[in-house]
């Protein structure tokens, strides 16, 4: 167990991350988040404010959607990123990263515009992620629901999984097609022990911080705290399509409209391995000439690819697919690749 | 499934073992990671070692073990010049992981001083000083 923002945590279950991982591609993996955050935006000027403080459009949001979005500081860099939900005009909810929940808040607050309340409701609201190819079939027996008819970036509320109240949302960090579930922090502990019930029929496991970081890696979801922070802007992270310059005013757009005219000078990039060697965060990126030219933000072995795979800031003219990179392994330059989009895409529905 | 801790093994507080054989008058040591050291570790994806006629020093990095969580260096038992490589590892390193003790071995060593082996724990004190840790 390690400890995560207070939350005594496994890196893994007994199974092992690699066969966590597996799971999760096959069948189910199992994610009890409930150290994520979730914040309460309420009232007529909800919208308002919720707009004022992230880079996407919230007009364009219907009851019962979501978007994946950042909020940015008055100099573009990254305060969190976050789901927002809209569940009515006058209610919307923001599901933020955990070591962030206190910043986040009062963030929050500090810009909180007329007619609206904002409630951290983190610590009475429990969050189950399950995800994988059998997430559908394995859940719609729990629940009257029909879980089809649910999109992809949609939230149900009020509907009922074994019995127990609970709101399910078509999203997650995997990669994969799959749910978050979320419920009464009381009913946290029954729900899950449902739901591994449920999964481990299909193959299905709980799944712990090390695959949830393999897993999240290979779709290229990017992890606040290595690959965002304060000090990079969305741009720079290859987060261009949730930031809309054109729309309504939010704040860090100025800084973000004079970033986008001149062009980032760095961008988040992905690379895979050519030689024998693992990406560690922090471990030093090089050029062809031998100059170190960024660091790397995340780095781990991709086991469903079979290659070692990571992300890290360089200069724009070095993210270009194909460009060779070194990686300082320990002392040890080994050879990269750029490589564009996610280093693994589940095939779509439909396909095989 | 072999025993966690076999008897007729020394062992390092960095979490190594060494496996002494008697060849023609040279003592040779096996070695590789414990049963405590793969459980920390969880899955190993690549194991980095010295080569063949390369020299290793007693409490000194010969190699380095990577896990999908992290790298890890690995201290030599005893000092000596390595004479086998366990290869498959390159390809297979889930050796290490599976079977620690046998196929999960990393080099073999010509020992080159015997008295380095009092520096070294018996089963019985490795256990006690996991338990130390543990507490």
């Amino acid at each position: 167990m390690v400890d995560f923002g207070g939350w005594e945590m496994p890196v893994s279950y007994p199974t092992g991350i690699l066969e966590e991982h597996r799971a999760t591609r096959t069948a189910i993996g199992l994610f009890d988040v409930c150290h994520m955050g979730e914040v309460h935006f309420l009232g007529a000027g909800a919208a308002a404010t919720v707009q004022r403080l992230v880079t996407n459009d919230v007009a364009r949001l219907e009851n019962g959607r979501a978007f994946y979005t950042v909020a940015c500081l008055p100099s573009g860099g990254i305060v969190d990123d976050l789901i927002v939900y809209r569940l009515q005009p006058d209610h919307y909810v923001a599901v933020v990263n955990a070591s962030n929940i206190d910043k986040d808040v009062d963030w929050f607050q500090e810009h909180r515009g007329a007619g609206c309340d904002i409630q951290d409701r983190s610590e009475s609201t429990g969050l189950i992620a399950f995800q994988g190819p059998a997430a559908l079939q394995t859940l719609q027996p729990l629940t009257s629901f029909p879980l089809e008819r649910l999109r992809t970036f949609s939230i149900a509320t009020d509907v009922t999984i074994g019995g127990l109240p609970a709101w399910i949302a078509r999203t997650g960090y995997t990669g994969e097609d799959g749910f978050e579930i979320f419920c009464a922090a009381q009913d946290a502990a029954p729900l899950w022990e449902k739901l591994v019930d449920a999964a481990g029929k299909v193959g299905g496991k709980p799944v712990g911080l090390g695959a949830r970081d393999t897993l999240r890696l290979e779709a290229r979801l990017p992890l606040y705290g290595n690959d965002l922070s304060d000090e990079t802007t969305p741009l720079e992270a290859g987060l261009g399509w949730v930031v809309k310059l054109d729309g309504e005013d939010f704040i860090g757009r100025d800084a973000l409209r004079a970033q986008a005219a001149t062009g980032v000078a760095r961008k988040l990039t992905g690379f895979v391995m050519t030689e024998r060697g693992i990406a560690r965060h922090g471990y030093p990126i090089h050029e062809a000439d031998g100059a170190a030219v960024g660091a790397v933000t995340s780095g781990s072995p991709a086991p469903t690819l079979n290659q070692n795979v990571g992300l890290g800031y360089v200069p724009t003219r070095l993210s270009a697919t194909g460009t060779k990179l070194w990686i300082d392994c320990r002392g040890k330059r080994v050879a990269a690749e750029v490589v564009s989009g996610p280093f693994y895409k589940r095939a779509k529905r439909g396909e095989s | 499934m072999s025993a966690q801790y076999p008897d007729d093994l020394f062992y390092t507080k960095d979490h190594e073992w060494a496996r002494i054989e008697d060849r023609d008058g040279t003592k040779v040591a096996t070695i590789g990671v414990t049963r405590f050291a793969v459980e920390q570790l969880g899955d190993v994806t690549q194991v980095d070692l010295p080569k063949e006629g390369e020299s290793v020093k007693q409490a000194e990095v010969f190699g380095s073990v990577e896990s999908v969580k992290a790298v890890s260096d690995l201290f030599a038992p005893l000092t000596g010049k390595v004479v086998k490589v366990n290869s498959p590892l390159s390809d297979s390193p889930e050796y290490v992981n599976e079977d620690p003790y046998d196929e999960g071995w990393m080099i073999q060593v010509a020992v080159s001083n015997a008295k380095e082996l009092d520096a070294l724990l018996d089963a019985e004190a490795y256990q006690a000083f996991l338990r130390e840790q543990a507490e």
